[in-house]
């Protein structure tokens, strides 16, 4: 890739307690202004991928044990989210955490913290510009929401903190399909409008690569593909594991997905 | 005959039955017996008057600590009531003992069955509260027994107290601090055996289910208010006999001892000594009794020495020690003392083999 | 009747101080979520060290009353710093034991260095502040109370509805991952609250002790009653705990003035029990919201 890399993830192993090693030896690379799409099953090491970028592993008793993430010319494997943030990575946290008695707006200007004492007035008009639903339920308790304005109040928090490239968990999480498309759109619209560079961390493989420019796929901990968005749309591989598509074109009936015939390993 | 072993080897187990067991090898058997035969045959002969009645605190507070081990360290039901329950058993066995004529045989265990009753009753806030709440509420019920202590005159005695009768036992005087040694030891041996059995049973179990996720263990079939409501129970009857002992071998009770700062007190013990422990238990309560009379000896000699002026009491000080301790204990060894015996324990058995 | 207005005044100043001292209170459950047990002892060395300051050091009560609030917000900040910041992450009880434990270290120091005595501050308050009703007086201190009262709860409702940064002290109580993965500063936030707290809880221990004199046994005393307070009115509300407070503050004075003085120390928490099994989560406490 020619293009300016925002944040290069060299060679990282990532351990819990101690002993049990999610990452192996994983290697990505963000160029800037783009969206990166990282992509695999469940426990395949994805959210410890961005978690170890926003260095929100510590107070799970994770580490770095080897490999370095550069950012910019900074070093930032092991250091604390404060710092992280402040350097403009914002994660969007798997499984919506709002904050439930603080109110949509409230939730929203959490978002500032990290320019704390810096008018934020602007900044809370773009993001209702970009989830217009929010507006409506400004002054509600957050934790009354509904699943789709929880995952626009949790975009439009990090948002707020204006950040340089912002981490995605599983936005599409048991969210209706329509809604899915809405939020990918939005999700599109940002990085286009606002120049922001988003990481994508999806099981929803099919949504991701199409807005995605880039793809990386992961397994046990282990990136094991990586290519062009589209490529990877018809690598036949994907295809049929993420797209649910059959090598012959065909769409898979369930009986064949059940069976696991052949299931695939990359190493 | 299966072979004898002296050291635990590892963490291996292949049966329930052997995760079910007390003694991980035969030789934790034996030191135990070894060691209750040196308890009673030879402490009570040995030590002066001052240490057998060191000793015999310790023993009736180990078993009221016991009790609250149950209740905070196994089933995780906070309790800042303990000092007031062990102050209803004392009171029930008083009276018993006084208005009634009940012997002592009956007063004590009788002295139990009431707190655990009047436990059950403060227990009923769990159904709904958890954790801070839970503490609160049975702040409260420290409180107002406190309160009824004092006030209900016509049974209590009010401030004055009540003086009980010299303790016999089929026909034998218990009034020397020797003999009672056996009865608080006995007792004290007994209630430590049941307890260690009780966390084997499904009781204990589900004791442990509902400290570490009551919810997940109300999914899992287990009522949990009943079993949090038994655990009060049990909690209370061992601080209520606990109780009912301390009132016969004090001759006579006042409310002044069973306050807010006794149950501190007894909290200060299970943490300092391990929660979640029985050994740990009674490791806390030894701690925390030493410490007690190693501050107010402390306190008096600097008086006698004359570095600290007159009317100040040993009580700041000790109070100040006391706090420190359980802090210091928090921070630096949450896992408290049986923890503490574990390592030195371990790494006296691996010498010099660390690894 | 006038025996009633009389009591009714009464009540309600004693329920101001209540409410006083259960706001720092709320302060840090509101923040950290720590029930904080230490909270008559932090009381106590507010009372004390303006004690020390103005009358042993006879320095001017102004200069005093600052020196304690600063000297206040620093030990605050120590002891989140050096006792509770090891534990976070602890489970509650050994939270709850360690503050517990605070409580009995800081009374310990303080009685041993001023022995059970009670002291009084010097006469400050400007006579123009009693309050005349009828045949009914109302003290200076009460008055003086009751404005102290009503400033720190516009102040302290203000700060945690509108500022950015009681947002954030909000935030860190709700969710705490959440709130780091934001880059909220989440180790400055428990300082922060624990420093405003001890600055609070030094407030109500100076009006404590202009009111009745400060006797370490007695300030110490108030850290446990405020418990019933804070339940009535709702662990994490700042009106609730007003309300709490002079609720209990009348309770205490009419059970003290109509049925009996000795009834009167366990009002409280006869009503403790009792909101607990009717309302566990206070008259105005947040109900948890659990979505599955």
């Amino acid at each position: 890739m020619e293009d300016n890399i925002l944040l290069k993830i060299n060679n990282i192993s990532v351990v819990y307690s101690d002993v049990i090693q999610i990452l192996k030896a994983v290697s990505l690379d963000i160029p800037e202004g783009q969206i990166v799409s990282l992509l695999g099953s469940n426990g395949a090491g994805k959210t410890t991928t961005l978690k170890a970028v926003s260095g929100i592993l510590k107070p799970e008793n994770g580490k770095v044990t080897e490999g370095t993430i550069n950012y910019e010319g900074h070093n930032i494997q092991n250091s604390s989210p404060e710092r992280v943030t402040r350097l403009g990575i914002i994660q969007v946290m798997e499984g919506r955490q709002p904050f439930k008695y603080l109110t949509v707006e409230e939730n929203l200007r959490v978002g500032t913290a990290t320019r704390w004492g810096k008018p934020y007035k602007k900044d809370l008009e773009m993001v209702y510009h970009y989830f217009a639903p929010l507006v409506y339920r400004k002054h509600s308790l957050a934790g009354y929401c509904s699943g789709g304005e929880l995952q626009m109040l949790v975009m439009g928090r990090a948002l707020m903190a204006q950040p340089r490239l912002l981490l995605l968990d599983e936005p599409s999480l048991g969210l209706a399909p329509m809604l899915v498309k809405e939020i990918f759109e939005i999700v599109k619209r940002i990085n286009k409008e606002q120049r922001t560079t988003l990481m994508l961390v999806e099981q929803n493989a099919n949504m991701a690569l199409q807005i995605a420019n880039f793809g990386y796929v992961m397994e046990n901990g282990k990136i094991v593909l990586e290519g062009d968005a589209k490529d990877l749309r018809e690598n036949p591989d994907v295809k049929e594991f993420y797209l649910g598509v059959a090598a012959t074109g065909a769409i898979k009936t369930y009986k064949d997905v059940k069976s696991y015939k052949r299931r695939k390993r990359w190493l | 005959m299966r072979n004898l072993q002296l050291h635990p080897c590892g963490n291996f187990r292949e049966t329930y039955r052997q995760e079910l067991t007390i003694f991980e090898t035969d030789f934790g058997r034996l030191a135990t017996l070894v060691g209750l035969i040196l308890l009673f045959a030879f402490v009570p002969f040995v030590s002066s008057a001052y240490i057998l009645y060191i000793i015999n605190t310790i023993g009736i507070f180990a078993i009221a600590a016991i009790g609250l081990n149950l209740l905070i360290g196994y089933t995780g039901q906070i309790s800042l009531g303990h000092g007031a329950f062990f102050g209803v058993g004392a009171y029930s066995a008083a009276i018993l003992a006084t208005k009634v004529g009940v012997p002592f045989v009956i007063a004590v265990p009788a002295g139990g069955v009431i707190t655990a009753l009047v436990g059950m009753v403060f227990g009923i806030p769990s159904v709904r509260l958890k954790h801070l709440y839970l503490c609160i509420a049975t702040l409260a019920g420290q409180i107002i027994l406190d309160y009824v202590f004092v006030q209900w005159e016509s049974l209590t005695g009010g401030a004055a107290g009540i003086s009980i009768p010299t303790a016999s036992l089929f026909g034998l005087d218990l009034g020397s601090d020797r003999i009672f040694f056996f009865v608080i030891f006995v007792c004290f041996a007994v209630m430590t055996w049941m307890a260690v059995n009780l966390i084997r049973t499904r009781y204990g179990r589900a004791f442990i289910a509902i400290r570490d996720n009551d919810q997940a263990a109300e999914g899992m079939g287990i009522p949990i208010f009943l079993y949090k409501l038994l655990s009060f129970a049990i909690s209370s009857f061992y601080a209520g006999f606990a109780g009912a002992l301390y009132a016969y071998y004090m001759m006579s009770i006042t409310p002044e001892p069973f306050s807010l700062w006794l149950s501190i007190e007894y909290i200060a013990m299970i943490i300092i000594g391990g929660l979640g422990s029985i050994p740990g238990a009674v490791f806390g309560t030894v701690f925390i009794v030493v410490l007690n009379e190693v501050l107010s000896i402390a306190t008096e000699f600097l008086m006698n020495v004359g570095v600290t002026g007159m009317g100040i009491t040993i009580a700041p000080l000790r109070e100040f020690t006391y706090g420190l301790a359980i802090v210091l204990f928090i921070i630096f060894e949450p896992k408290g003392l049986a923890e503490v015996w574990r390592i030195v324990r371990s790494s006296f058995r691996l010498w010099p083999f660390s690894y | 009747m006038e025996f009633f207005f009389q009591i009714l005044i009464n009540g309600l100043s004693i329920g101001f101080l209540y409410a006083l001292t259960a706001l720092g209170f709320v302060m840090i459950f509101k923040s950290s979520s720590v029930l904080n047990f230490a909270h008559g002892g932090l009381m106590a060395i507010g009372a004390f060290l303006f004690l020390v300051l103005s009358v042993w050091a006879r320095l001017p009560i102004w200069l005093a009353f600052i020196l304690t609030l600063a000297g206040s917000f620093s030990l605050g900040f120590i002891i989140e710093r050096f006792f509770l910041r090891p534990l976070i992450g602890e489970a509650l009880i050994e939270v709850i034991m360690l503050t517990l434990g605070l409580f009995i270290m800081f009374r310990g120091l303080l009685l041993f260095i001023f022995g059970g005595d009670i002291y009084s501050y010097p006469d400050f308050l400007p006579p123009a502040l009693t309050f005349h009703w009828g045949p009914i007086e109302v003290a200076g201190v009460y008055v003086a109370t009751f404005i102290i009262g009503l400033i720190f709860l516009g102040l302290f409702g203000f700060f945690f509805k509108y500022s950015s940064q009681g947002i954030y002290m909000r935030s860190v109580a709700d969710n705490q991952p959440a709130a780091m993965a934001l880059g909220v500063h989440v180790r400055r936030v428990f300082a922060l609250s624990w420093a405003i707290a001890a600055l609070v809880c030094a407030m109500s221990g100076i009006v404590l002790g202009i009111i009745n004199g400060i006797n370490v046994h007695e300030v110490s005393d108030l850290g446990i009653k405020v418990f019933p307070v804070v339940i009535l009115g709702g662990l994490d509300s700042i009106g609730g705990a007003i309300l709490g407070g002079i609720i209990i503050g009348l309770l205490e004075t009419f059970t003290g003035g109509y049925i009996s003085s000795g009834l009167r120390e366990v009002v409280p928490y006869i009503v403790l029990i009792i909101i607990l099994l009717i309302k566990p989560y206070g008259l105005f406490g947040l109900v948890e919201i659990e979505r599955v």
